[in-house]
Order: structure tokens, then C-alpha cells, then sequence
């Protein structure tokens, strides 16, 4: 009698390339305006958002099976799939650590249709920053863990937090107040080129950004976001389905979350390193599976809070050494026809903050060749989430 | 969540609310000893509190006292906007000091220009990077004892 094996056969490996790699791509992005006060509510925000999202890419709502947002959005699936009118969802996803968590929803949504877990992705973020509370000032519901060795001496709100960082990451490589303003005047100078920023035709000079108010030395009014009103969101499907639809495909090339050893959080001075964040983390992961590395991105979306942010993740990401960061940034290096152009609609420093959202769109707008600061020819960009606490990268192609 | 912080009704500034990992080291400030938590079996120092030891695993924890002694690693002055008990202070100072045995323990404190003065009692300009400075121990209004930092290695 002839025995059959129950084992069936394991599928052919695939040689070298993750699974992920180029199999989803980002075929719809869609916004609502920015401003410092919206009358809109945040689900509404959202629901608009995510409805032009899904006309840009020409797919009905009846068809995306798929979410993934931060763990701080106030609405949440259930609201967003009835109001649009999606059909049964099969997969969510929600990330934490506020900023940390921009490219992590399009990760998980990348991954998910990859493995065959649904196919038709949105994620998003709506946010009334603008016109609503500031976060830091909720005094009973506060970052977990590391509040009661921080909060109780006064360093409350995150740009405290991260100008501790600053102050010591220039005493330990000669960064001064003028680089955190190349960082600032190159947002500055993109949203000039953006009629949908928040800061478009508001130029900001040297003179200006030297003499504005601290908000916590060392760090001024100038190296910090903006608090704005606004929602964005972008569709995600399979490289074969990308093919059909009616924008050229950016593809998802590689994805990767960070949380290093030891880290704890935005207030991250517990380590052997502080100055060595989460980007690092991230940064071994995402060029691990990539095809290309730092020196062949043409375009870049960082995420930008706080100006450090910027010197601190350039390092992380491996565009020069450590402590190079801040000399990085001389000679307009930032600025289109620079050798890094970086947060090409403005930003959140002056675009729109958004939880760094509006990088993501705008990485897909510059390997559309559609930015309203288009860096010629572009075809890969590096998106980037919040450096500090937990985060998360994409590496974009076109 | 367990550690969260409270607010005070008065607008006051804001009290720890420790954990249950966190708790004896506020304990320990009430008594005046500054302690860190190590593990019991390979004696390694760890902050902040946590359940086990992250290099051996073992759940056997002590306080160690320290020395009270450190140097700023760094330093910011806040300004407005702030929590009103924080912006009538504004600028003051918050260092971020690490401890003379273990500098990868760090502390976030305040610099103050006595026992008891308040947390805007010291002049910005001295403060630096790298100075000495020793541990003292305030009582906050809400009755909560926190260590400050005096600037100088002796007394
Ligand atoms: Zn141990």
C-alpha cells in the first residue's frame, strides 16, 4: 500500500527578500486644511481625510478591510468603518507612543496585506492640537512610567524633555543655536513653496529666530512645532493591485519600529547613552532589508517637534556620524538643492503638526513628483516618526 | 495606571504618585537617604524601580544608599506656557544629575540655593554642565519629601 505523506511541502523559500519589500504600496493620500482652529470635530476631520484619501486613489469605501492609527486618536475603528461606509474589516492595528507611531500604522497595514490579511489598508490621524488641550496639561493622565521621577520637579511638557537633550548633545559636540535654525529656516522655506501650510508667506529670519521667547532653555518659540487642527490619511494595497489604480504606486520598500535596550520613554536620560535614541534602533532594521542605503535617499521626511530632533536622527539614520548631526545641517544642506532636502511641504515646524503625518503624504507627493518643493527625479524617500520614544521609519520608493 | 501624577487643588506643584516599584524610594526621601534599587544577587544598580533584574533576571531587589553625590549631566529653565505653580517660578531650573557612584543612574531634580529655598532660588549663570553638586531634601507642601541638589561637593 503506498503511504502518502501528511506533511505537505513547505513553499519555495524566497531568497533574500523579506516579505514585505516592495509588496504594498501607497496609492491614495488625502487631507483636510491646516489651521490653528478647525470647526470641525476630529472624527469628522478624520472621516474627510480618509474619504479623499480613498478618491485619490479611485477605490469606493465599500472596499477597505483594513485600519491602523495611533493609540492617542480619539476616534477609534468602529466609527471611522460605519461613517465611511467600509465593508467587513479584517484587520487593526493600533501603535503607541504619540509621534512614535506615524509610520508604524503604515507598517502594520503593509504587513497585513502582505501576508494576505486583508487588501484594502487606510491609516490616519486627525488631531485638534490647535484649537484643543495641550496634552501636558492634564495633570491626571500623564505618560506612564517615568512621570513621578520627572513631573513632580517641573519638567513637564516634551519640549522640556528634549531640551535637556539638547542642551547636553551641544556641550558634547559644539552644536550651537544656529544649527537648530538651519533646521527651522529649511521648514520655513519649504512652506513657503506650500499654499497648504500653515506658515505659507510667513518667512522666518535669523534675527527673528535669535531673539523670540525661550519656551525651555535652550530651545525658543522657533524650534518648536505648531499646534494645529487638521487631519490626513493615505491607502495602502498590493503591489499587484498598485498596478491598476490611478496614481503611479510608492512603494513600501522597508518598515521597521524601534525600541532600544533600556529605553524608557521620551524622558530617556536612564541609559548607557541618552543621545543614542530609538532612530538608531529603527535605522539598524530598515536598512538591514533594504536595497539601497543612506546615501542613495534623494529626499527626506523627518520627524520634526523639536529642531534636535532633526541633528539627533540624521545620525540615527545613518547620513553621517555620531555627532555630526549638526553640522549636517550647514550650507542649506536641508533645502532643496541641498544634499538632503528634508520636510519638503514644511513639515511640522511649519507646515502642519499632525503626530507627523503630513510626512508621510508628503514622501508620497515627492516620488509622485507632485511636492510643491519637488526635489527632481526623486525615488527614494525616508520617512521618518518621532526620535525620543518609540518610533518607527519607512523606507519609500517609486 | 499607577503612576500617574495628581494634581494638587491649590494649583500647587505636582506630587509624586509613586508605583509600587517606585515607592520606596519616596520612602527612603522622607527618611532622608537618597536610595537606588540594585539586584539582590549580581548587585546591579537600576533606575528607574522595576520588578526583576534586567542583566540576571533574578527578582530579588535592595536599596542601596548612595553617597548623594553627582554632577549635572545636563540642565534646562523652563518659561511659560507652564502649570501655574511651574510659570510663578519661571525660569527656574531643572538639571538632570548623575550620581557620583553609578553615572549611568540619572536623576531629573532641581538645583536650589539652600535646604528649603525654592526651586528659582539659584542664579542661571551657575549652572553648567559637569558640576558638582550634593543632595538635599525638601518637604513639599502636600507632604512629600523630594531631594533637591545644592551646588558643590562639600558641605
Ligand atoms: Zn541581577
Amino acid at each position: 500500500m503506498a503511504t502518502r505523506s501528511t506533511t505537505p511541502a513547505p513553499p519555495p523559500a524566497r531568497r533574500g527578500s523579506p516579505a514585505l519589500k516592495d509588496a504594498t504600496a501607497i496609492v491614495g493620500i488625502g487631507q483636510t486644511p491646516f489651521a490653528r482652529r478647525l470647526e470641525d470635530s476630529e472624527k469628522s476631520l478624520a472621516c474627510r481625510a480618509i474619504l479623499a484619501a480613498l478618491d485619490d486613489a479611485g477605490i469606493p469605501p465599500s472596499q477597505v478591510d483594513a485600519f491602523a492609527s495611533y493609540t492617542m486618536e480619539e476616534t477609534d475603528e468602529v466609527e471611522i468603518a460605519k461613517s465611511i461606509g467600509a465593508g467587513d474589516v479584517t484587520f487593526f492595528a493600533r501603535t503607541g507612543f504619540g509621534g512614535g507611531a506615524s509610520c508604524a500604522t503604515v507598517a502594520h497595514l503593509a504587513t497585513a496585506i502582505a501576508t494576505g490579511q486583508a487588501s484594502v489598508g487606510v491609516a490616519w490621524r486627525s488631531r485638534k492640537r490647535g484649537s484643543g488641550p495641550r496634552p501636558w496639561r492634564n495633570t491626571r493622565t500623564q505618560l506612564p512610567t517615568p512621570a513621578q521621577w520627572s513631573r513632580p520637579y517641573g519638567l513637564i511638557r516634551p519640549v522640556d524633555e528634549i531640551a535637556m537633550l539638547a542642551r547636553r548633545y551641544m556641550h558634547e559636540y559644539g552644536a550651537t543655536r544656529d544649527h537648530f535654525f538651519n533646521v527651522a529656516r529649511a521648514c520655513r522655506r519649504h512652506a513657503a513653496r506650500n499654499p497648504a501650510a500653515v506658515m505659507h508667506g510667513r518667512p522666518l529670519t535669523r534675527e527673528t529666530y535669535m531673539t523670540s521667547r525661550w519656551i525651555s532653555e535652550p530651545l525658543c518659540l522657533y524650534d518648536n512645532c505648531l499646534e494645529t487642527d487638521g487631519a490626513l490619511a493615505c491607502v495602502l494595497v498590493s503591489a499587484d493591485r498598485a498596478r491598476d489604480c490611478r496614481r503611479s504606486p510608492v512603494y513600501v520598500h522597508s518598515a521597521a519600529q524601534g525600541l532600544p535596550a533600556q529605553h524608557h520613554g521620551m524622558v530617556n536620560y536612564w541609559n548607557g547613552d541618552p543621545l543614542t535614541g530609538p532612530s538608531w534602533t529603527a535605522a539598524r532594521q530598515l536598512w538591514k532589508t533594504a536595497d539601497f542605503g543612506p546615501a542613495d535617499i534623494d529626499v527626506a521626511q523627518i520627524y520634526d517637534a523639536f529642531t534636535p530632533l532633526i541633528p539627533l536622527s540624521l545620525e540615527g539614520y545613518g547620513f553621517c556620524g555620531r555627532g555630526e548631526g549638526a553640522a549636517f545641517t550647514e550650507d542649506g544642506a536641508l533645502e532643496r538643492g541641498g544634499r538632503l532636502p528634508l520636510n519638503t511641504g514644511g513639515g511640522g515646524l511649519s507646515e502642519a503638526y499632525v503626530h507627523g503625518f503630513n510626512l508621510i503624504t508628503e514622501g508620497v507627493r515627492q516620488l509622485r513628483g507632485t511636492s510643491t518643493a519637488q526635489v527632481p527625479g526623486a525615488s527614494t524617500c525616508l520617512v521618518t516618526a518621532g526620535e525620543g520614544v518609540p518610533t518607527s521609519a519607512l523606507l519609500l520608493r517609486s | 495606571m499607577s503612576s500617574m501624577m495628581r494634581g494638587t487643588t491649590d494649583n500647587g506643584p505636582l506630587l509624586p504618585e509613586p508605583d509600587e516599584d517606585g515607592a520606596p524610594f519616596w520612602e527612603f526621601a522622607a527618611r532622608g537617604e537618597l536610595r537606588v534599587q540594585a539586584c539582590g544577587l549580581c548587585r546591579e544598580l537600576r533606575f528607574p524601580p522595576r520588578p526583576c533584574c534586567p542583566r540576571c533576571q533574578s527578582f530579588d531587589n535592595e536599596w542601596q544608599r548612595m553617597s548623594g553625590r553627582g554632577r549635572i549631566w545636563s540642565y534646562v529653565l523652563p518659561h511659560p506656557p507652564l502649570l501655574p505653580a511651574y510659570a510663578a517660578r519661571s525660569p527656574y531650573n531643572v538639571v538632570v544629575v548623575e550620581l557620583a557612584e553609578a553615572p549611568r543612574i540619572r536623576l531629573v531634580g532641581n538645583l536650589v540655593a539652600a535646604p528649603g529655598a525654592d526651586i528659582d532660588s539659584v542664579d542661571p549663570e551657575q549652572l553648567y554642565i559637569g558640576a558638582p553638586v550634593r543632595v538635599t531634601f525638601a518637604r513639599l507642601p502636600g507632604g512629600f519629601t523630594v531631594p533637591r541638589w545644592l551646588l558643590g561637593a562639600t558641605s
